[in-house]
């Protein structure tokens, strides 16, 4: 099994990277503020006003780590990665299968199913907590009803279809999951481009976090992040990467951005809103939210389908890797990741 | 699995001080340095056996030593540290 390598963020303003030997090197007014090893890491990812050497990119992309850029606010701006690797025949049957509306239909249905099991996971362990909140209890059972709908292979815009209404159950009680500061952190409805409330600033951070992760990890696997099934091409947009993430989405995003508040590791005073009414993060909150979403990423877990423990991190590179078997033809189906 | 790595290199001679600072650097490009001669190194076994190759073929066995401490996967109960200077956690959060 592969090793979950580190992540390193650069949220500073100002700092340079630059390569020495064989490590990356942050500067920050001319001070050396961190010199890495270049062996313990996977990426990284730049916040703001982040520069790096051409040496260092050139390194960076021999030793496939890849780097990122964003903007403060979170927003991807441009990824640096290495020459295409990974098998070609891999790639080609890919791109076959996404032409195959059958095929597509099949495989989109395994996302969209695993997401909505794992969305009503999250709604039932809340549920178990608050015995008689019969308003969890019954989004939960609308979600099993929508997992029905879908048991049989339907065509790729219903599944669509399916996939919206059973989004809009789950963020219409998503309110009810938040336990603690609910002054500050109230939930209407899902808003991104701009986040138009606290909830949202952060479910549309972490989302970018996450879908970071699971392109690197397809293109780990040799997989192209950018033809995917559920959700079609478009110039520049990881399509693979957004199916991968739906079924892990509930149980690694969402749950992150709810432990935060209700376990009061974020404030209110963390979060500004700008004169176009988009909510921003400030320094501090964000980098509250990337130490989490690093430790949740140590976390072990057991993975229902290879029944190997595992740690959260590896996740989107197992998924990645189970679809390519299933491209390849050596799975008869795609296992997504449903937990319990 | 994490390894200390601490060295006495002679620094009498140019040439000492020549293999001083290449030590320094080898041990620099697979760990991080926390004292002025020690360091400590994540690596996997394969990067210890070209880590500890390129020491060897550094060092003048007549004048100078290298100790490695083996402290393998649950390091981190293992080490305590005090005063100035922290060193990061590899395998935490970086965030600079």
């Amino acid at each position: 099994m592969k090793k979950l390598l580190n992540t390193l963020y650069v949220m500073t303003s100002g700092s340079y990277l630059s390569r020495q030997g064989e490590t990356v090197v942050v500067r920050q007014d001319d001070e050396i503020k961190l010199q890495l090893p270049i062996h313990t890491l996977s990426a990284i990812m730049c916040f703001g006003q982040v520069s790096a050497s051409a040496p260092l990119l050139g390194f960076c992309a021999a030793r496939k780590v890849t780097v990122s850029f964003f903007s403060m606010s979170g927003r991807f701006m441009a990824r640096m990665v290495g020459p295409v690797s990974g098998n070609v025949l891999l790639r080609k049957a890919q791109y076959r299968r996404a032409d195959d509306q059958a095929f597509t239909a099949d495989i989109a249905r395994s996302f969209i199913l695993a997401k909505i099991a794992n969305c009503r996971t999250v709604l039932l362990r809340a549920s178990r907590e608050r015995i008689g909140d019969t308003v969890l209890a019954g989004a939960a059972d609308d979600l099993k009803t929508h997992l029905l709908n879908l048991s049989e292979p339907i065509a790729l815009d219903r599944i669509r279809g399916k996939e919206g209404d059973a989004a809009r159950t789950y963020f219409s009680v998503f309110d009810r999951l938040i336990t603690s500061q609910k002054e500050a952190f109230v939930f209407h409805e899902r808003s991104r481009r701009p986040p138009l409330d606290n909830i949202n600033a952060l479910l549309s951070f972490v989302y970018t976090l996450l879908a970071h992760d699971v392109a690197s990890a397809l293109e780990g696997v040799g997989l192209d992040p950018a033809v995917g099934f559920l959700h079609r091409d478009r110039p520049g947009r990881p399509g693979l990467a957004l199916d991968i993430m739906e079924e892990l989405r509930p149980f690694t995003a969402d749950r992150l951005v709810l432990s935060l508040i209700n376990l009061r590791q974020i404030k209110a005073e963390g979060f500004e809103k700008t004169a176009s009414g988009a909510v921003q993060m400030n320094d501090a909150t964000r980098k509250i939210v990337l130490t989490e979403y690093q430790k949740k990423k140590q976390e072990e877990i057991r993975h229902p389908f290879l029944n190997e423990k595992v740690v959260v991190g590896l996740l989107p590179h197992i998924q990645a890797m189970l679809l390519a078997r299933y491209l390849r033809g050596d799975l008869d189906g795609y296992p997504a990741f449903i937990f319990r | 699995m994490l390894v200390l790595i601490t060295y006495d290199v002679s620094t009498e001679t140019t040439e000492g001080r020549r293999r001083l600072r290449q030590v320094a650097k080898t041990c620099l490009n697979y760990g991080q340095r926390v004292q002025n001669s020690v360091f400590e190194c994540l690596v996997d076994p394969a990067q210890l056996a070209s880590l500890r190759q390129q020491l060897l073929k550094e060092i003048d066995t007549s004048e100078d030593s290298l100790r490695f401490y083996f402290l393998g996967k649950n390091w981190k109960p293992r080490i305590e540290h005090v005063g100035i200077s922290e060193p990061y956690d590899p395998e935490g959060p970086l965030i600079a």
